[in-house]
């Protein structure tokens, strides 16, 4: 769950960069249509911070601090909670973020060989880094909770069941 | 039924009747089916006359502890000072189990309408479903009937013209095995991180905001409505060899069989017969080695222990395991058993929370010595450090992840002894994938 010393330098690259607010009109609206279904503002923290992920793609210092200000927290409590849950993204990835899940169930059917096919088909090589053209990174990922349907796969907010190595290029075809 | 397969003469499709049938999904849908008449009665009657019926069907939690459900919600007190509040459990990660996926995604009013009925039972206004973050399809499907659900009065501030006001809001996990965990679910919706809390206090004292708080699992609340429409005696009726296991069971099968998927049986029906009869059996050509029957956090079971164990929470207990959450790992004879426990502890090191040192610790040298022997490098002492460490893993936390860890380790050690001596006597060697 801790950064990598690459993702620690993408991070702070990034950093420089100003930050562009993320809860303004629409995006805004819809973290306080949240506030009346919780007692505290910190309860929104979950919510508010997959508003930042869908708008930016990751999470950075500068959002951190934003969604603290909004929520009356610290940015280092706010900090913490990123990185306690691996979805929220503390760098930025590919485009595409595939998650192939390795886990026994998929592993006994197969699921390192679908991450083999991934890993060549993208031209990541390595799993964790993103393609030179930023289009793609992989990651095996614990139980996806499909296990009748080895391999299942992540790709974005898409989960695709079955997935063998054979199916790996025709479903890349789907991402540009 | 076994979704994706049509449903087997062996099976008591109840709660999975409809998986597979896209019109379900709509509160229409769902009335059309006889949804929602569950709640309407629940509604009649008072809040313990619905606990009582609850405690005489002898539901008992799908969540994996078995705990006896009608009784679990009689704990919360009776007069209402602070808010109480319903969560379901919905953040499904147990490797083996994915039955909650299929009831959120075919049939999500069955859902509602169960968490409703709890809610009414317990004076809940308040139902919080967590669902893991994952799961965006069925996160889409759930957050659509809950609207349809409000829009035609099943939730609200006036629930079918009763008076009683059930709110229930959809909230997303963002990845973390741990929130399946009762106390650490709670911290995540109060925008924590996901770190179990000692109990006691017990959530139904002092659960979310310090609040009387439930958690069920979402098979749990889904078989509410039925109770509710066909009677606790028909319930507890369901019920083929222990009488403490009333009821149907989901049943995720996945692995090495012919037809992997989600089978709906009445307590206490063979293993046998959902292995080999309903599920196909192995690949041609292939035999059985091992069962993991409810979920990746229980001891292993041997192809002969299969052999004549009912399903339910005391048969398999009685052979050394647990009944868990019903989702159930078959392996082959094709299968490297160390490297899978190897995959499996590697699975908790990555999930463990990091607060008690056992399970910290533990988990994470647990799967470097697996990783070891699996490389060639294993030590002759290195079972026995395994099975110390295990022990020191058991019982001595906060939850029970480093328990969960500690089980399938030391029944793979005990019960398939050859398969690390290989290993252990360089007779194999496996190069390991990197993560």
């Amino acid at each position: 769950m801790s950064a990598t010393p690459a993702a620690g330098a993408h991070a702070g690259a990034h950093h420089e960069e100003p930050h562009q607010p993320v809860f303004v009109g629409p995006v805004l609206a819809r973290l306080e249509a949240l506030f009346p279904k919780y007692p505290t503002r910190q309860a929104c923290l979950l919510p508010a911070l997959w508003l930042v992920q869908e708008a930016r793609g990751w999470i950075s210092q500068g959002a951190i601090e934003e969604v603290a200000a909004v929520l009356g927290l610290t940015p280092a409590y706010v900090k913490g909670v990123v990185t306690f849950y691996t979805m929220y993204h503390t760098h930025p990835v590919g485009r595409h973020f595939i998650q192939v899940c390795t886990t026994s169930p998929c592993n006994i059917c197969g699921a390192e060989d679908v991450v083999k096919a991934f890993l060549q088909h993208t031209g990541c090589g390595e799993l964790g880094a993103t393609s030179q053209d930023g289009r793609f990174t992989v990651i095996e990922v614990e139980c996806l909770g499909a296990c009748g349907f080895a391999t299942p796969v992540m790709i974005n907010d898409d989960f695709i069941e079955g997935v063998t190595p054979e199916r790996v290029p025709g479903i890349l075809q789907g991402y540009k | 039924m076994g979704y994706p397969h049509p449903s087997h003469p062996k099976e008591e499709p109840v709660l999975s009747r409809y998986f597979g049938d896209a019109g379900a999904r709509t509160f229409d849908g769902w009335v059309k089916r006889g949804g929602y008449e569950g709640l309407k009665k629940a509604l009649g009657m008072t809040r313990d006359q619905v606990i009582e019926e609850i405690k005489n069907s002898g539901l008992r939690g799908r969540g994996g502890a078995g705990f006896p459900t009608g009784l679990k919600w009689s704990f919360m007190p009776k007069e209402v000072t602070k808010p109480h509040y319903l969560v379901c459990n919905a953040d499904e990660s147990e490797p083996g189990t994915f039955k909650d996926r299929e009831i959120i995604r075919w049939t999500p009013h069955q859902l509602i309408e169960g968490c409703a009925i709890a809610a009414h039972a317990m004076g809940a206004e308040r139902i919080y479903i967590y669902i893991r973050g994952e799961f965006t399809a069925e996160h889409k499907i759930l957050v659509a009937a809950v609207e349809d659900a409000y829009r035609n009065n099943a939730l609200g501030e006036n629930v079918f013209g009763s008076g009683r006001r059930i709110d229930l809001v959809v909230h997303r996990g963002a990845g973390a095995y741990i929130c399946g965990e009762e106390t650490a679910m709670m911290n995540s919706i109060e925008g924590k991180r996901g770190n179990p809390r000692i109990k006691p206090p017990f959530p139904a004292v002092a659960g979310l905001w310090a609040s009387p708080t439930t958690i069920n699992n979402v098979e749990t609340l889904a078989a509410a409505g039925p109770i509710m429409v066909r009677g606790a005696a028909w319930y507890k009726g369901l019920s083929r060899s222990s009488p403490k296991s009333t009821g149907t069971k989901l049943f995720s099968v996945c692995g090495h069989v012919q037809r992997p998927g989600n089978y709906e049986v009445v307590m206490g029906t063979p293993m046998r017969d959902l292995v080999y009869d309903m599920c196909g059996g192995m690949r041609p050509g292939r035999s059985l080695k091992a069962v993991i029957p409810g979920g990746s956090s229980v001891p292993i079971m041997t192809a002969a222990e299969i052999e004549d164990c009912p399903l339910d929470y005391e048969g398999i207990v009685a052979k050394g395991s647990m009944l868990g959450s019903g989702g159930m790992i078959v392996m082959d004879d094709s299968t490297d058993i160390v490297y899978q426990v190897m995959r499996l502890a590697r699975f908790y090191a990555h999930e463990s929370c990091a607060q008690c040192t056992q399970c910290r610790e533990g988990t994470a040298w647990t799967t470097r010595i697996l990783e070891r022997i699996l490389a060639g490098q294993g030590r002759p002492e290195d079972l026995d450090l395994l099975l110390d460490l295990a022990d020191n893993m058991t019982g001595k936390t906060i939850c029970v992840l480093s328990d969960s860890c500690a089980a399938p380790v030391v029944s793979a050690i005990r019960k398939f002894p050859g398969e690390f001596e290989a290993y252990l006597s360089r007779n194999r060697q496996r190069t390991l994938v990197t993560v």
